[in-house]
This record gives C-alpha cells, sequence and structure tokens, in this order.
C-alpha cells in the first residue's frame, strides 16, 4: 500500500502534458452493449458490426500495425455486474478504450466512472440528452445524436408529411426513454402546432407482450396520429395488433424507432407508416448507398448475420470511425508516435469523422452533430418487407440543443415557423 | 365513461386474463400439490412460445395446412411437459421436498437461469412472431371497435374448457383423486398405498405442460423473444399470490379481477396500468394474507 502511494505521489510529480508512449503489442476495446435480454435486437447487430469492422482493420495489418481486440460487457446482465466488470477492464485488464452503451442508464452510470478512472468512452448508442446537459465531461464523448435531435426530426417529419392533423395519441414503453422522447416530442408539437391535442397517452410496460386493450382505447378515441416511439419487441407486436385490427388504416402512424424493425415486421408493416432511424441510418441511405465501402459493409453484414444492418449496427460504425479519426488525429499531431490516452482525448475534441451516414461533427460539450433520415413504408418487388419512399433528411446543426441549453426549454421556445427554418434534403425512393 | 366503452374494457380485460390465468393454473397446480414455488416456470412458457412460433413457422413456409396451428400448440405443450417437465420433476425436485423453502426457490430459480440460456442458444436474440392462428379465426366488430376473434372469443373459451376440464378431472377421475389425496395428506395417502412420487410427477409434467400452453396460445398474438419468461413468471405470481396459493378456482377469479382492473385503468387512468396488478394483489393480501381462497394457517412462502 505505502509502495502504491509513494508511486502515485512520484507520478504526481511527472509533467502534466500527455506523453507519447510505445506502440503496444495490441489494442483492447471494451464494448458494453445488451447481449441478453430484450434489448439485444439491438446489442447483438452492433456486437456483429464490430466484429466486421475490427476483422477488416486486423486484416488489413491493424491500427498501425496494432491488432485490435474486443471485450464484451453485457449490459443485459444488470447494472450493478456492468458496472464491476467495466472497473475490472478498468482497473485490472489496462483497457483504455470503451464503446457504452446501449441503454441510457448504463451510459448514465458509465460516464462519472469513466470520467473518474480517466478512461476514454464513447457513448455509442445511448440517447439520452440529459448526459451533456447536466454535466460537463473530458473523457466521455458521443459519436451520435441524443433524443432531441431525434424526436424534433420525427416531429418536422409529421408536420411536412401530414401537416392537417389535430389530433394524436402516444403508446411509449414505461421507462426513461418513453417518457423523456415523449416530454420532448409533445413540449415540441405544443410550440410548433399549439392546436393539437393530445387525446391518449398510453404507457404500457416494458416488454408487455400485449396492447389489445391499448389498440381498442385507440379505435374508440380515433386520433388523427399515433405516435411510439417503442422499439425491439415492443414495437414488432404492438404494429402486428394494431394492423390486425385494421387500426393503421384508419390513423397515421409515426415510429421514429421502426428502421429497426422494417425487415423483422415483414409484410406486416403496411403502407404509409412514417419511419425514422435515430440518426441518417438506413441500409440504402440515398446519399450513401452507391459508395463501395457503404456496400460493402451491407453485403458482408447481410451474409454474416442473414439481415440488413439496422440504426445500432451503424452507431458501432460510427464509433469506431469516430475513434480512428481521433487516431490518426492524435497520430499526426504527435509528430507520427503512437497515441497517448490523453492525445487520444484531445483529438476527440471538435473531431470530424464520418460512419456510413453524412459526416458528423464533435462538438464543445462532446456531442456530435448527426443528421436525422425519415421515410414512409412502400412495398416494392425487391424485398418482402417494407422500404422507405419519399424521405428526408434533417441537417443536425439546428436541430441539436444549443450548447449550455437545457432541451425541455429549447423545445419548447421553438416556434411554428421552424419547419422551414431546417435544413432539409428530399429523396423519392 | 359511458356504456359502450365499460363493454369494451370488459372484453378486453377478459381476453387478457385468459392468457394470464392459463400459466397461472400450471403454476398453483403445481404449488398445491408439490408446495414447491416453481420459478422455472416461467421458462416453460417461453419455450411453449419459442417452439409453438418457430416451428409453425417452419411448417407454414413448407406449405402445410393454417389450421394445424391449433394442433401444434398441443403437440409443443404436451412435449414440453413430457421432455423438460419430467427430468426437472424426477432429476432435481425429488431430490429437495423436505429442504427449505429457500433452496426450493433457488433450485428452480436455477434451471430458470440455465433454461433462459439454453432458449438464447437455440433461438438467438431477435423476435418470433407466427400468427397464422390468429390470423386464421378473422376478427370480430363490436361496437365499432375490431377485436380478433382468437383473443375475444377463442382463448377465454380454451381457458374455461381447461378450467372445468381439470375441475372434473380432480374429483372425478381416479388419478385426480389420487391427487387431491396427496395434496390433502402426504403421508396418509402413502399410508393407504398410494405412490406419491408418482403424483408428484404426473402433476408436474401437466402443470409444465399448462406453462408450455399458456406460451403456445400466446404465441400468435405477440413477439416471442428473450426476457417474455420472467415477465410472465411475475404476473402469474400475482394472480396466484392473490387467489391463495393452491387455488385453481381462485386464480380464475384473481386472473379475471387482474384482468378487469388492468383494462379498466388503460380506459380510465393509463398512468396506472402496470401498477394494478400488483395494487389488487397488495390489497387483498393486506386484508387477507392467504389470498382470497386461501386457507388460514397452510404454508407460507
Amino acid at each position: 500500500m505505502r509502495r502504491q502511494l509513494l508511486m502515485a505521489a512520484a507520478l504526481a510529480l511527472l509533467p502534466a502534458t500527455a506523453i507519447a508512449q510505445d506502440k503496444p503489442d495490441s489494442l483492447n476495446i471494451g464494448i458494453a452493449t445488451f447481449l441478453t435480454g430484450p434489448a439485444s435486437v439491438f446489442g447483438v447487430p452492433a456486437r456483429d458490426a464490430a466484429e466486421i469492422i475490427v476483422e477488416r482493420i486486423n486484416d488489413e495489418g491493424g491500427l498501425d500495425g496494432v491488432p485490435i481486440s474486443l471485450t464484451y460487457i453485457d449490459e443485459g446482465a444488470g447494472g450493478e455486474s456492468m458496472m464491476a466488470e467495466y472497473r475490472r477492464l478498468a482497473e485490472d485488464q489496462g483497457v483504455e478504450i470503451f464503446f457504452a452503451a446501449v441503454s441510457s442508464g448504463s451510459c448514465g452510470a458509465i460516464a462519472p466512472v469513466a470520467e473518474d478512472l480517466e478512461v476514454l468512452n464513447i457513448l455509442w448508442d445511448c440517447g439520452t440528452q440529459r448526459i451533456f446537459e447536466e454535466n460537463d465531461y473530458k473523457y466521455v464523448y458521443r459519436t451520435q445524436a441524443n433524443a432531441t435531435p431525434e424526436m424534433l426530426g420525427a416531429l418536422l417529419y409529421l408536420l411536412k408529411t401530414t401537416p392537417d392533423f389535430s389530433t394524436i395519441a402516444v403508446v411509449n414503453q414505461d421507462y426513461a426513454w418513453g417518457r423523456d422522447s415523449w416530454d420532448i416530442f409533445s413540449t415540441a408539437l405544443k410550440a410548433m402546432k399549439p392546436d393539437v391535442e393530445v387525446v391518449g397517452e398510453f404507457f404500457p410496460a416494458f416488454g408487455a407482450p400485449d396492447f389489445s386493450t391499448e389498440i381498442s382505447r385507440l379505435q374508440a378515441l380515433r386520433p388523427d396520429v399515433i405516435l411510439s416511439t417503442s422499439w425491439g419487441g415492443d414495437l414488432d407486436t404492438f404494429v402486428r395488433q394494431a394492423a390486425q385490427r385494421g387500426l393503421m388504416n384508419s390513423t397515421t402512424f409515426l415510429l421514429p424507432l421502426g428502421e429497426s424493425s422494417l425487415e423483422r415486421l415483414g409484410s406486416a408493416l403496411p403502407q404509409g407508416v412514417l419511419i425514422g432511424a435515430r440518426g441518417d441510418h438506413y441500409f440504402m441511405h440515398p446519399e450513401r448507398r452507391d459508395d463501395p465501402e457503404f456496400q460493402e459493409f451491407v453485403e458482408t453484414f447481410h451474409e454474416r448475420t442473414g439481415a440488413y444492418p439496422i440504426y445500432p449496427a451503424f452507431h458501432m460504425y460510427q464509433a469506431f470511425e469516430a475513434f480512428l479519426a481521433a487516431h490518426s488525429k492524435a497520430i499526426e499531431a504527435g509528430g507520427g508516435e503512437w497515441p497517448s490516452k490523453d492525445q487520444l482525448v484531445e483529438a476527440m475534441e471538435g473531431l470530424t469523422f464520418q460512419g456510413l451516414g453524412r459526416e458528423l461533427t464533435i462538438r464543445e460539450d462532446n456531442q456530435a452533430i448527426e443528421a436525422q433520415l425519415f421515410g414512409t413504408t412502400v412495398m416494392t418487388d425487391e424485398h418482402p418487407f417494407a422500404v422507405l419512399e419519399n424521405m428526408m433528411i434533417f441537417d443536425g446543426e439546428d436541430m441539436t440543443t444549443p450548447v449550455g441549453e437545457e432541451s425541455i426549454e429549447w423545445v419548447g421556445s421553438l416556434t411554428p415557423d421552424y419547419v422551414d427554418q431546417v435544413d432539409v434534403a428530399t429523396y423519392d425512393r | 365513461m359511458n356504456f359502450s366503452l365499460f363493454l369494451l374494457a370488459v372484453f378486453d380485460g377478459i381476453a387478457y386474463a385468459a392468457l394470464v390465468f392459463m400459466v397461472a393454473l400450471g403454476l398453483t397446480l403445481i404449488f398445491g400439490v408439490l408446495r414447491i414455488l416453481n420459478v422455472a416456470h416461467g421458462s416453460l412458457y417461453a419455450i411453449g412460445a419459442y417452439v409453438t412460433a418457430s416451428v409453425g413457422a417452419a411448417i407454414f413456409a413448407a406449405g402445410f395446412a393454417p389450421f394445424l396451428a391449433f394442433p401444434l400448440m398441443l403437440i409443443a405443450a404436451a412435449l414440453i411437459g413430457v421432455v423438460l417437465g419430467g427430468p426437472i420433476e424426477y432429476l432435481l425436485l425429488r431430490r429437495i421436498y423436505h429442504r427449505p423453502e429457500v433452496l426450493q426457490l433457488l433450485v428452480t430459480f436455477a434451471v430458470f437461469m440455465i433454461l433462459e440460456d439454453v432458449q438464447r442458444q437455440i433461438w438467438g436474440t431477435q423476435p418470433y412472431f407466427e400468427a397464422t392462428a390468429l390470423q386464421l379465426l378473422g376478427n370480430v366488430q363490436v361496437l365499432g371497435v375490431y377485436y380478433t376473434v382468437y383473443q375475444l372469443i377463442f382463448l377465454p373459451l380454451v381457458a374455461l374448457t381447461v378450467l372445468i376440464g381439470l375441475r372434473l378431472f380432480l374429483r372425478r377421475a381416479l388419478a385426480g383423486k389420487l391427487i387431491m389425496a396427496v395434496t390433502e395428506d402426504r403421508e396418509a395417502a402413502q399410508a393407504i398405498g398410494i405412490n406419491a412420487d408418482r403424483v408428484f410427477f404426473l402433476t408436474f409434467v401437466v402443470g409444465a405442460a399448462l406453462a408450455a400452453l399458456g406460451g403456445a396460445l400466446a404465441s400468435p398474438t405477440t413477439s416471442v423473444l428473450p426476457g417474455i419468461g420472467a415477465d410472465m413468471i411475475v404476473l402469474s405470481f400475482a394472480v396466484v399470490a392473490t387467489a391463495g396459493l393452491g387455488q385453481i378456482e381462485g386464480a380464475a377469479v384473481a386472473a379475471l379481477l387482474i384482468g378487469l382492473g388492468r383494462s379498466f385503468a388503460v380506459y380510465l387512468m393509463p398512468e396506472l396500468q402496470v401498477l394494478v396488478p400488483y395494487l389488487i394483489m397488495l390489497s387483498v393480501l393486506l386484508i387477507r394474507p392467504e389470498g382470497l381462497f386461501g386457507r388460514p394457517g397452510a404454508r407460507k412462502i
């Protein structure tokens, strides 16, 4: 113990500037994702994506000759066990780079610990806007958007495609995401279209196996629009039950996470449903689909898993691209030396990088600016499931809460003409 | 709330209660006879759903007639009862009937955890959905609202049939009478020559098959995915505890209570719907700790 204290004291005396390190034999990245539980519908495709990416890097000789290995932490094992594993990797195994996590709850728990352990943590998928609004972090970065632009994009797409609606109901999962996303959406809706009446707010239990009662109630209420930010099995069940009972014929459905269910739902998802993808993620991204890098990934992923990549796979891709971009930026800044952890963290500031969507930039509050893609379902001859038409890609810049402001307050201050202020590109198919 | 909304809420409540009852029935039957609270019941439910959904998808894709969905459910349930329920009782539970309740709970919980992993190994993590049975029966319009015949009529009918059938079996059939006798007093039953081991084995297999049948019946209405077993075991335990452990008719009443409570909550105060089953359980247990129909003095967990 005393020796450790002396060591620590000696280390503290060293100059605080970041010092380049010798190249390691291998680079281990810790990835927190759901390998078990209902959210593994996101976590497992993301792991598959990570494997594909790392295999490609290692086949090409590794990162500057250093092979990358991955260690997974299962978020499905529960908060305590996840945190214990995270600490073990950081403290005993010397892992300095983490991609964590899917759940906003996991991210909320991990961010302060990463800061404490001084390891670079990339929030690669979680959506809560609170992380950087309520805290400042040095070691924690997010390489995709957060709930605010995701919900604003959904609302903008609804207002542009279905401007004449007067009633709306919501069916969200009863947990942080379901509640927070509705808070943002309804606040923005009230600000931008104050005459709309919210006729029903339903928050069935997370993982609810049956929405029959909600669907009966909704059929009696007859809202013009039904919003659901649900995902995974919950969304699939809700959509199938609603379609089976004819609810989707009379009502416009807005499903901001629907992209992740398109292929699974097959022909059960009718035409004319408004779909989002938590970013500009789509296996036929209108601006990227002719790109060889894009095509190679989509094909490899499909070959490997039997399914097309969904947004968590693209989020994982973005996390890797951000890390790789930061690494080469740090090498350049350090005159070709292998960068230390702190040099890498420095390089994350203001980083520009590109995954398989549009280019992203990391803001001064460590939040990335990401575009948002939406579309309307249509059946084609090419696929046995609904694909998107009338796609819109909204620029992320104008939809992300300004640095230092709080999201709910900010979206509440928007005005009806905000609809036309956000830069948008439109694609038929 | 006008009268037609009231009726809609009642319909929804009954449809929901039917499904919950099927699962709670097996749980309470096993507890009534074996005095073991079987947490692995949730896994048997999930596996019933998985087998029905995946086998169904495979045989319908191969061009078999859609009506086979119904016999498939029965076959899947019986198969799981025998193939999984049998060994669990014979190899594990048989050794712990005289051990403390905590140990029994831990053992069935361990089986639950193992089976959860087995499911993930076999069926992966992506949701399964196979609704042929539900689509076959079509929709029915009541008061301007479309219901599926499967949920509104078929499931309650099945639940009622199983309830009456089980009651007749326990009161009239010889095997049923043996089960009742062992439940009443195991030692006395053994003294007059009843093979209690066999009764326990049979009961567990039937209970396990009921769990699997619940899963099979639920599979056309819902996505089958990791975690459904855990959710169902919690809810059906609420039903069983409300009714009084081991009470079969009581479970039907409690399931109805909870189903109706939940659907009225959705109509009147959606915020409460997740809470309602447990509020009902709590208020019943506060007044009658042994449950609605439980006998005071019975061994509790």
